[in-house]
């Protein structure tokens, strides 16, 4: 971390500094090529990026402060939203989610990535990788209808585990305090298969010299992995503690599925965006749910925001 | 130097970005004007503003897949009659399509349905008030634009659900009331009577407990319990006294001497845990259902259901709902669909027509509908078909006469009494609490949720 911002500096200075002594240059001409070539790649993002993200995000503001009248309201919807008596819950189920999930996210793909990297048979990595990643094939919903089921102590295949860990019926499996650990592990098995592989990846990229002068120098297996894998993937690591934090503050169809499978002993104000949108259409109050949509933003913004800041994610190599 | 230049790039884009944010904030703002005005004349003939109008336009329906039988009758019936139908879910479950569609109709201006099938029966509640300053839009139905004499055919009270402040605005489409089942063959076996207050009902629970263990005389794991069970108590969990007021109590003697009764039956296991609509319940209780109070579609839904409890034909009877001591019988209410006609309509004639036919007539309530017509006329024709059909033993009397039993301190509010039970009774119970020490709880829950659902809790 302390040499983070050094690093970073140095290489926006020395980037400056070349850019400034080679006026004109054959490499300065290359560079503005590039960088044109740059910009009409990224504006076709960036037509999509202003009409789907950055349009609604500011028509969201607007109505945040505005009331249905469309005068100008201060704050007083945010007020409204913080002093629903399910907004603090919802706030607390998403966070407990957050921690259990992102741990278990950070800790096992890592760890399971370098364990599929260091297995030197061909064929068995191969097939531990697409064994992790079938999983993610299902989308968001269906992979949810099938938990329903294997989370049923009467329809589930290991319904002799449930039972052991004292679960009799679908009702006591989704107790309230099993929730943040029951969507949790719906999402990593959805999501951790994907990010294996990018992880597997990423250790490929590292230089083979690398890896071989400390094997030279006597680094075991485990030392190689914390002094030279897991830094070098430091980058991949918040990259993906930022996409599954934007994903994870957002959750939504799986609490909304269960409430309606569950009859509503889930309710369908689990989370905070399922609280957006019952304010929406169910208390017909677009400009709390607005708000609501406006402190998520905030808050998920905030948070990958630490994650660029501690993973390097803008450094250059 | 770096710094400067840099800062000086950055302050460009953040113009640059505020300009942009400007542009379309205006944008907004001129969205926002294009929406309002929906081209309805302020005033109609029959209490509520009415668009043009035209004979001609095509009817468009939304239904659930239940009632899509209804309108390939009323087609057949009324061939001049262009109808467009939609298939929804029918707001089931507490999906609250409904409401959610309309609401971005709303927003859009245009788009509505002619005519609208929910099967809640609480749509009323939203669909009666303009809601942001936006026309409301189920029509209203009872200032002369439905005939009196259809509005007063209906059974006492089925219209409960669809009145606000004196208005009505929706019809019913059939009656969910309670009543008792139970298993003649069964009951007579073992030797025991019939109950006909709550009294004897726990005092037959007591003796299934003691002699029978393993058969039940009733369930308490559907989010519908309190609608079974506290509302034939006149618990006053739920009494809208106003279009946007509610009272409630839960923890009157009215609300107490029935969670007793539910913890002294549900601590002997003769009371299940588990939703009649799940796999647990089938493998736990097929054949061993001796009583049940609950919802008269149980009938179809629940016993005489190949994929339920099959019960044969000839074991299953119908008796009163259950009363306390000697309080009048009263009984609660589990659903029954509504139909609405939306005030943006351009034909309003044909949009009549359609309710009309679908509620009354004798073609679709008695010959094809699943449910006890909520139209009294048509529900005597029905209880008598399914009489002659054989499936029930002894007379049926006892659905016809608990219809207008439905007790009237339980109202019919904007959110749901299910979801709040489902989420704060429902897993507590399951983890061992009583009901009895859930009722503060319980109450706590309705009050919450009626305050931000724009309700003044007394």
């Amino acid at each position: 971390m302390t040499l983070a911002p050094s690093r970073a500096t140095r290489s926006a200075v020395g980037s400056e500094t070349s850019r400034g002594r080679q006026p004109g240059g054959r490499r300065s001409t290359s560079t503005t090529a590039q960088s044109r070539m740059g910009a009409a790649f990224v504006s076709a993002y960036g037509l999509l990026l202003l009409i789907f993200g950055i349009v609604p995000a500011i028509y969201a503001l607007w109505l945040s402060v505005t009331g249905p009248d469309g005068s100008f309201v201060g704050v007083d919807n945010f007020v409204q939203v913080f002093g629903d008596y399910r907004f603090i819950p919802a706030v607390l189920h998403v966070g407990l989610f957050l921690v259990v999930w992102i741990v278990a996210l950070l800790v096992f793909v890592v760890l399971l990535a370098l364990v599929v990297h260091a297995v030197s048979v061909r064929w068995l990595s191969t097939a531990a990788r697409f064994v992790f990643y079938i999983p993610g094939a299902l989308a968001g919903a269906s992979s949810v209808l099938l938990w329903l089921f294997v989370l049923n102590p009467a329809a589930s295949p290991v319904s002799g585990l449930l039972n052991a860990l004292g679960f009799e019926s679908f009702v006591q499996t989704i107790a309230p305090g099993n929730l943040p650990g029951v969507f949790a592990v719906i999402a990593f098995w959805t999501g951790a298969g994907g990010w294996i592989v990018i992880m597997y990846g990423a250790l490929n990229n590292i230089s083979a010299e690398i890896m071989e002068a400390a094997r030279i120098d006597g680094a075991n297996p485990v030392q190689i992995a914390v002094h030279i894998q897991l830094p070098m993937l430091r980058k991949w690591i918040s990259y993906m503690g930022v996409l599954s934090l934007a994903a994870g503050t957002q959750l939504f169809v799986e609490p909304q599925l269960l409430s309606q499978a569950s009859n509503g002993i889930v309710g369908n104000d689990y989370s905070v965006n399922q609280l957006a949108y019952l304010y929406a259409f169910q208390q017909s109050n677009f400009h709390g749910s607005a708000a609501i949509s406006i402190i998520l933003l905030l808050i998920a913004l905030v948070l990958s925001a630490v994650f660029v800041a501690r993973g390097g994610l803008f450094e250059k190599d | 130097m770096v710094k400067l230049q840099s800062r000086s790039a950055t302050s460009s884009r953040t113009l640059r970005v505020l300009v942009a944010a400007a542009s379309v904030t205006a944008l907004g703002f001129a969205l926002a004007g294009c929406t309002s005005g929906s081209g309805s004349s302020a005033n109609g003939q029959y209490g509520f503003p009415e668009a043009t109008q035209s004979s001609s336009s095509t009817l468009t329906v939304w239904v659930d897949n239940t009632r899509v039988a209804a309108l390939d009758a009323f087609k057949k019936a009324n061939p001049d009659v262009k109808v467009d139908v939609v298939t929804y879910d029918g707001s089931a479950n507490g999906s609250n399509t409904f409401q959610t569609k309309m609401q971005l109709f709303d927003q859009a201006g245009s788009g509505w349905p002619d005519v609208v099938f929910s099967s809640q029966n609480n749509d009323a509640s939203w669909a009666s008030q303009t809601s942001n300053g936006k026309q409301a839009f189920a029509a209203v139905l009872n200032q002369g634009y439905i005939d009196d004499s259809t509005i007063s055919g209906f059974s006492a009270g089925a219209l409960d659900p669809c009145t606000v402040d004196g208005k009505v605005y929706c019809l019913r489409n059939d009656l969910a009331q309670s009543v008792l089942f139970y298993n003649k063959t069964l009951l007579d076996q073992f030797g025991y009577s019939v109950p006909t207050t709550w009294e004897d009902y726990q005092a037959l629970g007591d003796k299934v407990a003691a002699e029978h263990p393993g058969y039940i005389v009733g369930s308490v794991g559907d989010s519908f319990t309190p609608e079974i069970y506290m509302w034939a108590s006149k618990c006053q969990a739920n009494d809208v006294t106003a279009a946007r007021a509610i009272t409630v109590n839960t923890t009157s003697t009215e609300c107490q001497r029935m969670a007793s009764l539910l913890d002294d039956l549900s601590a002997k296991q003769v009371l299940s845990q588990d939703s009649v609509f799940t796999p647990e319940f089938l493998q736990k209780y097929t054949g061993k259902v001796l009583a049940m109070p609950g919802p008269v579609w149980y009938s179809g839904a629940i016993f005489n259901s190949a994929t339920a409890l099959n019960v044969p034909a000839g074991q299953m009877a119908v008796a009163a709902p259950l009363k306390w001591g000697s309080d009048d019988a009263v009984t609660g209410n589990v659903g029954g669909g509504t139909w609405f006609v939306s005030s943006h309509s351009t034909n309003l004639e044909a949009a009549k027509k359609l309710v009309d036919y679908v509620t009354t007539s004798d073609d679709y309530q008695v010959d094809l509908a699943p449910g006890l017509p909520a139209f009294a006329s048509a529900a005597a024709k029905w209880v008598a078909k399914q009489q002659a059909s054989g499936y029930f033993t002894g007379d049926l009397s006892a659905i016809t006469s608990s219809a207008s039993m439905v007790w009237n301190g339980w109202g019919y509010p904007q959110f749901s009494q299910e979801a709040i039970w489902a989420k704060t009774v429902t897993p507590a119970v399951a983890s061992g609490s009583t009901f009895s020490s859930l009722l503060s709880t319980w109450g706590d829950a309705i009050k919450n949720q009626a305050q931000v659902s724009g309700y003044k809790v007394n």
